[in-house]
């Protein structure tokens, strides 16, 4: 591995992290679109303050374009609260105009500057390495990685500080409120470090990765745990992942590095939704299985419980009594039996003891909605657990 | 600490009544105090030119019908929204000043219960006032949210994902995050919505207590069959203030008539 292709790597995950922090609570706030909003209109404020630095890398551009993401969700919130349209209609109606105003300005002045649409939306990460910072003379490494590796420093200091306050204001801001943590404080505070962020990151990885990054690692975190800390944890890994293996995947397609970036955190997020232990798609396939399973073993129990005639407790007449299909009324008599709830004698079925209570434990949590005496009954069974 | 068990001891010489706090002079101490209080949503009033004094050691109920500014009056009164005119005292100060005596309980439909927590970890919110910013919680708020989880009954959930517990458990752990504040004065927004009868009763007995222990609990309440047996304070509210007073004095079907509309009865057998 070269240097040039360990610094882009460095770079990927740096930006990878940067953007991870800010993009879980905006999953959590349901804001995942204001990302998007915010990475397309700061194009506007960076052309501007590209006219006045003529440097990508200039901390007033940072500036002047994280201004225009922080008027962008002014905008929105405005252009919503009229009350005319909804959230969503705001923030298509006003990153495109923002993005446009920025595409004709680059366009007009093409020739003098150093800018494409291109590179705006993908960016230009394989060129990183060729933009130096040099102090004194000596070379000390990308201008990008020092960029992302300060605005990197500044999130994590805040997080730390702010960590308790982001948390109570994302999950209950009446709450947090009357606490005196001003949720409006706090919404603009994340606001702005998210459009820095995104600044950073744009010119190395784009408008479009700037946004994958910041929602696919935390969508997948989301679904995996239910601690925000372990969900900032997972959010850094995948994105970390996501940087490096997209990386080697371009490298070995040789196609973009941001793509690849992008793509491999689409491929994570379906393997997660797929494979994830409670909330994945497989997971809920098989408890929903198992719950229309258990309902009717119920059902079963409550027929046998309500009518001692042995009629009524025939192994044969059960089918025509419940109405089930044989496949299922065989299942749910198998997973009686292998429970001890049921005894077959002469083909007649009854209760256990066992059967018998777990019946009308069952029964009495149904109808009264009482969760403390089913507690471990949670263990064994799907249905109970809500 | 030591001022509440000084009210709880001059209380309880007389816990069956109504009792409302005085001071030696026997003048009433008002805990709340609301002066010509409008709040508009897009310049349509939601609430006009109320006068409202709550007094000290009351449980009281708000009453109204839907839309009549029940939530609004007490996130107003908190400063979670800013009213066009009129103010708001807390034991005579600005709310922003006494923030520490007050707690508050949201409506339960407010937050998304699949926040990735835990319920101590949002007992312990409760604690995150007294801590101001930055500040984190430490043993000593972890181990008032712990006894406040046991006060509700919850203790056995501590580390239940807030999305797995039932919605009476749920409005458990947020009465417990208003009992860590160890507030003076309680606001709490529907408490007893979507709760089973046990949860109902666990919980207007803790209000009780806390009436007992000499802190004012103000409760925004639907089910007008219950005001008597649980409340000895009611506000009636339709954008105005229709009448404010104790329940066996002004809960009546002239007063209910005036707040819900035509000819409104309840029954209440004593």
């Amino acid at each position: 591995m070269s240097n040039a292709q360990l610094e882009i790597q460095l770079i990927a995950s740096l930006v990878a992290v940067a953007c991870a922090i800010p993009g879980t609570f905006l999953v959590l706030r349901k804001m995942a679109m204001i990302s998007d909003a915010i990475s397309h209109s700061i194009l506007p404020g960076l052309v501007v303050g590209f006219f006045i630095t003529q440097d990508l890398n200039s901390p007033l551009l940072i500036l002047l374009a994280a201004l225009t993401g922080v008027i962008t969700v002014i905008l929105v919130e405005r252009i919503q609260k009229t009350g005319l349209v909804k959230e969503d209609t705001a923030i298509g109606l006003v990153f495109p105009a923002m993005f446009s105003i920025g595409v004709i300005m680059i366009a007009k002045n093409a020739n003098d500057i150093h800018l494409d649409v291109d590179a705006v939306l993908l960016g230009e990460l394989a060129f990183a390495p060729f933009d130096r910072l040099t102090i004194g003379g000596t070379d000390i490494g990308p201008k990008s990685l020092w960029v992302i590796g300060i605005i990197l420093l500044a999130t994590v200091a805040l997080l730390i500080a702010f960590f308790k306050e982001l948390k109570v204001s994302t999950f209950d801001p009446g709450l947090s409120a009357s606490l005196g943590f001003s949720p409006v404080v706090i919404h603009y505070g994340l606001m702005t470090m998210s459009s820095i962020t995104t600044v950073g990151a744009f010119d190395a990885v784009g408008a479009i990765l700037v946004v994958a990054l910041m929602i696919a690692p935390a969508a997948c975190a989301y679904l995996l745990t239910t601690d925000l800390k372990k969900m900032l944890g997972l959010a850094i890994f995948f994105g970390v992942f996501g940087a490096i293996s997209g990386y080697w995947v371009a490298h070995w397609l040789d196609a973009s590095i941001a793509g690849s970036i992008a793509t491999m955190l689409g491929v994570v997020f379906f393997l997660v939704y797929l494979f994830a232990p409670s909330k994945g798609l497989i997971a809920v396939m098989y408890r929903e299985k198992r719950q229309r399973i258990e309902v009717s073993l119920l059902t079963f129990l409550l027929h046998l419980k309500n009518h001692s005639e042995e009629e009524e407790r025939h192994v044969n007449h059960l089918n025509e009594h419940i109405n089930w299909q044989k496949v299922k009324s065989k299942t749910v008599l198998d997973l009686a039996l292998k429970n001890n709830m049921i005894l077959i004698n002469n083909k007649i079925v009854s209760l256990t003891k066992k059967g018998d209570e777990f019946t009308s434990q069952a029964i009495d949590y149904i109808i009264t909605n009482e969760d403390t005496q089913i507690e471990d009954m949670k263990k064994h069974f799907f249905l109970f657990r809500g | 600490m030591k001022s509440m068990d000084n009210i709880k001891n001059t209380n309880s010489k007389d816990e069956t009544t109504a009792s409302i706090s005085a001071n030696e002079a026997g003048a009433v101490v008002m805990a709340v105090k609301v002066d010509d209080l409008t709040v508009a949503y897009n310049y349509k009033p939601v609430l006009w030119d109320i006068d409202l004094e709550i007094p000290e050691g009351v449980l009281m109920a708000i009453v109204g019908p839907n839309g009549a500014g029940k939530s609004t009056l007490i996130k107003a009164i908190l400063g979670i929204l800013k009213p066009i005119a009129g103010s708001v005292s807390i034991y005579g100060k600005p709310y922003h000043k006494q923030r520490s005596h007050v707690a508050y309980v949201p409506q339960k439909g407010s937050v998304d219960w699949d926040f990735p927590t835990v319920a101590l970890d949002v007992v312990m919110m409760g604690t995150y006032g007294s801590l101001g910013w930055i500040k984190r919680p430490g043993v000593k708020e972890k181990k008032a949210a712990l006894e406040a989880l046991e006060k509700v009954g919850m203790l056995p959930f501590k580390n239940r994902q807030i999305s797995q517990l039932s919605g009476g458990q749920q409005q458990r752990i947020f009465l417990a995050r208003a009992l860590v504040q160890d507030a003076s004065i309680y606001f709490m927004d529907e408490p007893f919505q979507g709760v089973d009868a046990t949860t109902e009763i666990a919980i207007i007995n803790i209000l009780k207590e806390l009436r007992k222990a000499g802190k004012t609990v103000v409760v925004v309440h639907h089910d007008l069959q219950t005001v008597p047996e649980y409340f000895d304070w009611v506000t009636f509210l339709n954008v105005k203030k229709i009448a404010t007073g104790p329940v066996k004095d002004i809960f009546n079907d002239d007063n209910l008539t005036k707040t819900y509309g035509i000819n409104y009865k309840v029954s209440v057998q004593k």
